[in-house]
C-alpha cells in the first residue's frame, strides 16, 4: 500500500532511490543537497537499500565512479548542486557521450562568486548542453516520482541518456511538505530491473568510450541529438504509464498547462515558482495562463510552439541570466522556437529570484502587471524583478 | 549510418586499423651502417614503433610507419646518429 508522510523533498528523493533498487551510489554532500547523501548513506547503512555506497574526495569522483559503474550495468544514482555541479562538467559530458543511463538529483544554487548557498538555476542551465536531460519539478512529490520516471527514461533503449532531475535547493529540498510514498509491488511493475544490452564483461570484452576519429565523432553527436528528440516521445510515455499505475502525473511529461484556455497572457516559467504564479492566477488574475516547462532538455519545441500560439504576451520568467546576451536562457529559447511560428507573441524575460531572492506573491504581481502593460510605449523586454 | 550507441567497440584490438602514420610531418630514416643495436630508439619510442628481428648475430632496427607519429624523439636519443628525420613529401 502507498503511505502518506511529510517531509522534506530531500527525504523524497531518497524514498524515490530506495524505491528503485540502486546498485550503486556515490555523492558527495554539499549544500542544500546534503539531506540526499545522508538519508540514502543511512538507508544503504540499515540495509534498506541493497546498494554499494563510494564514499569519494569530490564530486568529479563521484560521477566518474557512476560512470564506471553504470558502465558495468548497475542501476545508479548521484546528486550535487551548483559548486559541485561545476566540478562535474567533465564528467557529464563522458556519462551522456557513452550513452549511459546515470540518473542524478541536483538541487539547484547559485554559483560563486560571490558565495551563495541560496537557490536559483544557474548551475543546471549552465550545463544545458552536455547532453544530459533535465526535468525542472515543482513539488516534493514531483522530485520522487520523477526520479522514478528517470530510470525509466534513461534506460529505454530509444533514449540511454543520463538524466539529471533539477529541484529547487531550500525551496524544495528543506521544505516539508505531504508526499506519497508509492508501493515498492507498484514501483516493481512500474521500474523493472535494468538489464543493458552492452555492458562492460571480462568474458565478453569490449571497449567503452574509446577514441572517435574525425572520420566519426561527428555521426556519434549527431546519434546524441536523436536520441534527444526520441526522448520526447519516451518522456511522455512514461508519464502516461506512471499515471496508470500510481494515479498521477505532470502535465504531458513535458509541460504542463493551467489556466491556458483563451490566455492572451502567459507566463512561462521553470521549477518550484510555478505553484507561486498558479495561486496568484487562481485568486487574481483568472485571464492569464501559465505554461510550466518540465522538460528543459529536451526542449519540447511543438509543445511549446502549440501552446503559445494564441498568446499575445508571453512573460517567461527563470532564476538565471545568459551574462552577455542580458536575458534568461529559457526566454531565449522560447523566443527561438517561436521563430517562423506564424503570428509572433511579444516575448519578455524576467530575471528573478538569483542567489535566493525570495519569488513572493508581490514579485509575482509585478510580472504579471508588466506582461499586461507589455504594449505600452517603452516597455522593455528584459525585465529585473525586484533588482534594487 | 548506423553506430552502436555512444561509440561502442566490440572488436578488440581494432586500434590497429586506425594507421596514425599519417600525423607524420617527417619520418625516422635508421641506418643500420651506424646503428650499435643498444636499443635506445626501441626503448624510448612512445608509440611502439620501432620494430626490431633478429638476422643472425645482429638485431636490425626499423620503423612501422603505420603508427609513426614523426615525433624525433629516437633521432634524438640514438648515440650513435643513426637516425635521421626527413622530411614527408607527397
Amino acid at each position: 500500500m502507498p503511505k502518506w508522510d511529510v517531509m522534506h523533498g530531500s527525504r523524497a528523493v531518497a524514498e524515490a532511490v530506495r524505491l528503485a533498487g540502486v546498485d550503486v551510489i556515490a555523492a558527495y554532500p554539499i549544500t542544500p543537497q546534503t539531506h540526499i547523501v545522508e538519508d540514502t548513506a543511512k538507508m544503504v547503512a540499515d540495509g534498506e537499500i541493497k546498494a554499494e555506497y563510494v564514499k569519494v574526495e569530490s564530486e568529479h569522483s563521484a560521477m566518474s565512479v557512476v560512470i564506471g559503474a553504470c558502465g558495468t550495468g548497475a542501476r545508479v544514482f548521484t546528486a550535487t548542486s551548483s559548486q559541485g555541479l561545476a566540478l562535474m562538467f567533465e564528467m557529464l559530458f563522458v556519462a551522456s557521450g557513452m550513452r549511459l543511463p546515470v540518473v542524478m538529483v541536483n538541487a539547484n544554487r547559485a554559483l560563486s562568486a560571490p558565495i551563495s548557498i541560496w537557490n536559483d538555476q544557474q548551475d543546471s542551465i549552465s550545463v544545458r548542453d552536455s547532453g544530459w536531460i533535465q526535468l525542472y519539478v515543482e513539488t516534493n512529490q514531483e522530485a520522487l516520482d520523477t526520479t522514478l520516471m528517470a530510470y525509466r527514461i534513461a534506460e529505454d533503449e530509444r533514449v540511454q541518456l543520463p538524466v539529471m532531475i533539477c529541484m529547487d535547493g531550500f525551496v524544495l529540498t528543506h521544505t516539508v511538505e505531504p508526499v506519497e510514498i508509492p508501493d515498492e509491488e507498484d514501483v516493481k511493475r512500474f521500474l523493472p530491473p535494468y538489464r543493458p544490452k552492452v555492458y562492460l564483461d571480462p568474458r565478453d570484452p569490449m571497449a567503452l568510450g574509446p577514441i572517435a576519429f574525425p572520420n566519426i565523432y561527428m555521426e556519434l553527436r549527431n546519434e546524441q541529438q536523436k536520441a534527444m528528440e526520441q526522448a520526447l516521445d519516451v518522456i511522455r510515455k512514461v508519464n502516461d504509464e506512471f499515471k496508470e499505475v500510481f494515479g498521477r502525473g505532470y502535465g504531458n511529461g513535458l509541460v504542463e498547462e493551467f489556466n491556458m484556455d483563451g490566455a492572451e497572457t502567459v507566463i512561462v516559467t521553470i521549477g518550484s515558482v510555478a505553484g507561486t504564479f498558479k495561486d496568484v492566477i487562481e485568486e487574481e488574475h483568472p485571464d492569464v495562463g501559465l505554461l510550466r516547462v518540465k522538460s528543459f532538455r529536451p526542449l519540447p519545441k511543438d509543445d511549446l510552439r502549440r501552446a503559445l500560439s494564441k498568446a499575445k504576451v508571453v512573460g517567461v520568467l527563470e532564476k538565471d541570466v545568459s551574462i552577455g546576451l542580458g536575458k534568461g536562457a529559457l526566454a531565449s529559447e522560447v523566443r527561438d522556437v517561436m521563430y517562423g511560428a506564424g503570428r509572433q507573441p511579444r516575448i519578455l524575460s524576467f530575471i528573478a529570484g538569483l542567489g535566493g531572492r525570495d519569488i513572493g506573491i508581490d514579485s509575482v504581481r509585478e510580472v504579471i502587471s508588466r506582461c499586461k502593460k507589455a504594449h505600452e510605449d517603452g516597455a522593455g523586454d528584459v525585465h529585473w524583478i525586484d533588482l534594487k | 549510418m548506423t553506430l552502436p550507441p555512444g561509440g561502442v567497440i566490440r572488436e578488440m584490438g581494432s586500434t590497429r586499423k586506425s594507421r596514425t602514420g599519417g600525423w607524420r610531418s617527417e619520418r625516422p630514416i635508421i641506418d643500420m651502417e651506424k646503428c650499435i643495436e643498444c636499443g635506445s630508439c626501441w626503448i624510448f619510442c612512445p608509440d611502439n614503433s620501432i620494430l626490431v628481428r633478429v638476422e643472425g648475430s645482429r638485431r636490425i632496427y626499423s620503423v612501422d610507419y603505420d603508427f609513426c607519429k614523426g615525433c624525433g624523439i629516437c633521432a634524438n636519443e640514438c648515440p650513435s646518429g643513426a637516425i635521421t628525420m626527413v622530411l614527408e613529401e607527397k
